[in-house]
């Protein structure tokens, strides 16, 4: 090591504190944010820890479980037709369309099928429950990104797809309307009818909505290349629902699967879309709504006479064995794993519900977006709380 | 025919300004707040708004109020808190000080600057320093979030804001609000004085881009960033409560009004009505019950222009900060530019 | 046709939509003053036909947050026939709904053997206070008046037997 002299020596040490000043000024300590569990983006009790550099977003991390309720604990002690009344408010915007899988994997482990009228109206009501819980989606979309107007839209149209819930099965969100074997009930007097105008009013919502929010410019320059996730990135996280086909993946259950549901006698398209970015991910919804009201319209044409219950024992005591059923739920695939002993209720059922998975992405997708794009991107995957934290 | 103000002694005048003053700040932000917050907004979301409280919940305003005021006043316990508490005072201070250059009538106004704009326009972004040590007094991460994009907007949209007007400075060939006005009412289009000439005619560019700023001055919808409720909570506001509270949102409100009235002013002829319906030759010679007709005239531009600002907040997203500074750096001040140029060319040139 | 710019048919549509509410009124209900049938199937408050419960229990164990309270014991009550024997019936001393706890799923009724328990539409039963919620069997059974009839069923159906 050669000594410096001493004027040598004090320049440098001068030049080493100018560069440290230099560096101070420059270097940006980051700021840890905490996007809720209290939040208003987080429709419930999310939370996200953002680690930000300025407004850009280095690491963020979703943290569940706030509101962990233990469903599939709470199963364990319950009897079949409890179970159908607590699952109902997994997601519970689109509570119908829960009770559904689990129904038909008890009724796949007591190898009975529900009648055609019954198959026929848990498919209307299924599309009905989708149609409750997208459209608010859209409607939400707006307020996330500061518009206030399309959220009163959706909910002033929502309420008559509600009251057609609450109408044919008495209750308006937690409909517990399915039973093994079948309905518990038939469609009331005059239900129909009304359902071909509530339809109609709703494709009308869909145009609203399209002219006020998505056609948009500035909504379109806010989620247009944001948050884009390609296909295999989705297919290796395990999206499903319309943030998988944004991304260009051909895949719908309701049209791949074949379930005693009614979606083989109708004919619908499945839209995707090639780009996967948050753009991608509102338009789908959007036109998935559309779809569910040409469903629900074709279903209603075509609803068979007939029982809408088999026979089933007063108790129903499931025979022993397992069942896998998924369905493509408002929110994404969502699945019920029963195993039953043979008791009056499940011995274990594993819930697969979409938007826990819809939301591992965040860490990937959330990674050097600015602040605001948080929030779109967290709008436009679309989760439910409830669905999140079962 | 007799002055009207000469007739009033000098502490009658001053207390004549002070009242109506803060009649010209609260009486705007009251009638916004209802007309279009309370009711347009209801409407166009296919419901009524309040209705319970006084005639078609016209008195819901005052029923908030006193909500407010008897909220607890909050302040954080790592905030500042002599520079928290201070910060809503400063902002609708500004807002007090920018309404006293605007005339509403011949007489009817407050101080008679020769340099009007120059002071209104340099007075507006007082507030900037309230809504910034607001958000950073508060001694929360949201709130911070909030006062800095606020810094960053105001600023950006200070500068196209005053190149707007500067080609109606440059056409009116005055900075005094009250020239302006007169310019306006007692100029010709092609010889036809039927209107008057309005400068918003010529410099419509102008008055687009002036709204625009304006808009994102009062971040009203789609510039509303520093409050985006949906990512930072409230912004700068997110710790305040009660009155403290009470003051941001009159403040919100009541620069609105006075920036519709500068608008106004500016561009849409003022207080005035053109002077040839009466065949009045300038200032002087303008009528006394005008001073009575001025500020009736002034509160319909300002309603109309407050309810064009209101219309666009209930009707669109917000941007994105990086979108809004591009949107103000790369398009409105080059074309306020251009506007400042093809102005001066034309006024040479005619 | 050149196509509108999305920023006007935004303002287009919200404008419309007040003018609209101007017109036909808003699609809200002003609530006190005003009230929304609900539908005849709502399941609004459970009500009780005193005469019908046997104190069975069916109801309470099906529950399923066990928000149903009943107490019963057994007498004797005059013969139907005269010169008949004393038959020995249920009889009802408490029946609670807590209804702080009820989560509405209808089960109860369902599995009621003897038609005691109904769905009333009716919905405004708050309280202030939480423990009011829990209604006895008097305050059921007042209920029972506002029980509609069972709709008729849509074309196709076969009636239950």
């Amino acid at each position: 090591m050669t000594m410096l002299s001493e004027r040598q020596q004090l320049s440098y040490i001068a030049a080493q504190a100018a560069d440290a000043r230099l560096n101070v000024e420059l270097e940006t300590e980051g700021m840890t944010l905490n996007i809720g569990p209290q939040h208003p983006a987080t429709h419930g009790t999310l939370r996200i820890i953002a680690r930000l550099d300025g407004e850009q977003v280095i690491w963020a991390e979703p943290s569940a479980g706030y509101m962990h309720r233990g469903y599939e604990k709470l199963t364990e002690v319950r009897t079949f037709p409890q179970v159908t009344a607590l699952i109902n408010r997994i997601d519970w915007l689109g509570s119908f369309a829960n009770e559904v899988p689990f129904i038909l994997a008890a009724e796949q482990l007591m190898e009975i099928e529900a009648p055609p009228r019954a198959q026929h109206i848990r498919t209307i009501l299924f599309e009905l429950s989708r149609i409750a819980n997208v459209s608010l989606f859209l409607g939400d979309l707006g307020v996330q990104m500061g518009a206030v107007t399309p959220v009163f839209m959706a909910f002033r149209d929502r309420e008559y797809v509600l009251n057609l819930i609450e109408g044919a099965t008495g209750g308006r969100f937690h409909p517990n309307f399915d039973r093994i074997g079948g309905l518990k009930d038939d469609l009331p007097k005059g239900w129909l009818d009304e359902t071909r105008q509530v339809m109609k009013k709703l494709r009308n919502f869909c145009d609203e909505i399209e002219d006020l929010l998505f056609g948009n410019e500035i909504f379109q320059s806010r989620t247009r290349g944001i948050g884009v996730i390609p296909a295999d990135v989705a297919r290796q996280y395990g999206l499903s629902g319309a943030n998988l086909r944004a991304s260009g993946v051909d895949w719908d259950l309701r049209r791949d699967q074949k379930l005693p549901l009614a979606y083989d006698k109708v004919d619908f398209r499945v839209w995707t879309h090639p780009d996967g970015d948050s753009w991608a991910r509102c338009w789908i919804r959007l036109q998935e709504v559309r779809e569910a009201t040409k469903i629900v319209d074709q279903l209603i044409e075509t609803l068979p006479p007939g029982p809408v219950m088999t026979k089933v024992p007063r108790i129903i005591k499931v025979p022993e064995g397992e069942a896998w059923v998924s369905t493509e739920n408002p929110l994404g695939e969502m699945g019920y794993y029963v195993v039953s002993k043979g008791g009056l209720g499940p011995f274990r059922v594993k819930i697969r519900s979409a938007s826990f998975n819809n939301i591992s992405i965040t860490p990937w997708v959330l990674k050097g977006v600015y602040v605001p794009d948080i929030i779109t991107i967290l709008a436009s995957l679309y989760f439910i709380l409830g669905d999140i934290d079962r | 025919m007799m002055n009207l103000a000469l007739e009033i002694p000098y502490w009658g005048q001053s207390l004549l300004r002070v009242l109506g003053g803060i009649g010209a700040v609260l009486l705007p932000a009251g009638t916004i707040v209802y007309l279009f917050l309370f009711k347009m907004m209801s409407f166009m979301q296919s419901r009524l708004g309040p209705m319970e409280a006084g005639p078609f919940g016209s008195m819901q305003l005052l029923a908030e109020v006193g909500k407010w005021l008897q909220k607890e006043d909050i302040i954080p316990e790592n905030a500042d808190a002599k520079i928290y508490k201070i910060a809503p005072i400063i902002v609708l201070v500004s807002t007090f000080l920018l309404v006293v250059v605007v005339p509403f009538g011949p007489d009817a106004v407050f101080t008679n600057f020769s340099a009007g704009v120059f002071y209104a326009l340099a007075i507006g972004s007082v507030s900037v320093i309230g809504i910034l040590v607001a958000g950073w007094s508060s001694a929360n991460k949201y709130s911070l979030l909030g006062g800095l994009r606020a810094a960053g907007q105001l600023i950006a949209y200070e500068l196209p804001m005053v190149l707007a007007v500067v080609g109606v400075v440059i056409q009116a060939g005055s900075m005094n609000l009250q020239d302006i006005v007169v310019a306006q009412n007692s100029g010709s289009i092609f010889g036809w004085d039927g209107v008057g000439f309005p400068f918003v005619l010529t410099q419509f560019v102008g008055f687009l881009i002036f709204m625009i700023a304006v808009q994102a001055e009062l971040t009203q919808v789609p510039f509303d960033m520093p409050i985006a409720e949906s990512e930072l909570v409230s912004g700068y506001m997110t710790e305040y409560s009660g009155f403290r509270f009470l003051i941001f949102f009159i403040g919100e409100f009541a620069t609105a009004g006075v920036f519709a009235f500068i608008a106004s002013v500016l561009f849409l002829g003022g207080w005035g009505i053109p002077f040839s319906w009466f065949g009045w030759e300038s200032l002087d010679a303008v009528d006394n019950w005008m001073n009575i007709v001025g500020p009736i005239i002034m509160l319909t531009k300002m309603l109309v222009l407050t309810g064009i600002i209101m219309w666009v907040r209930f009707s669109y997203p917000r941007f994105r900060e990086d979108q809004l500074q591009r949107f103000a750096w790369k398009v409105l001040i080059p074309l306020s530019l251009a506007n400042i140029a093809v102005t001066a060319i034309l006024k040479v040139a005619i | 046709m050149p196509k509108v710019p999305g920023l006007v048919k935004g303002l287009g549509v919200t404008m419309g939509t007040l003018f609209r509410t101007v017109k036909n009124g808003a699609d809200t209900i002003q609530y006190p003053h005003a009230k929304e049938a609900p539908p005849v199937r709502a399941r609004g408050v459970i009500a009780l036909r005193e005469d019908n419960c046997t104190a069975c229990m069916l109801c309470a164990r099906s529950c399923p947050d066990w928000c149903i309270y009943i107490e019963g014991h057994k007498q004797l009550a005059p013969p139907r026939r005269a010169g008949g024997k004393p038959r020995q019936v249920n009889h009802l001393d408490r029946f609670d709904i807590d209804y702080a706890l009820c989560m509405y799923c209808g089960i109860c009724v369902e599995v009621c053997p003897f038609d005691a328990l109904f769905w009333s539409p009716e919905y405004e039963y708050s309280e202030p206070r939480i423990a009011d919620l829990l209604h006895d069997k008097d305050k059921l059974g007042e209920w029972m008046e506002t029980v509609p009839e069972a709709p008729e069923l849509e074309a196709g159906a076969e009636k239950k037997k």
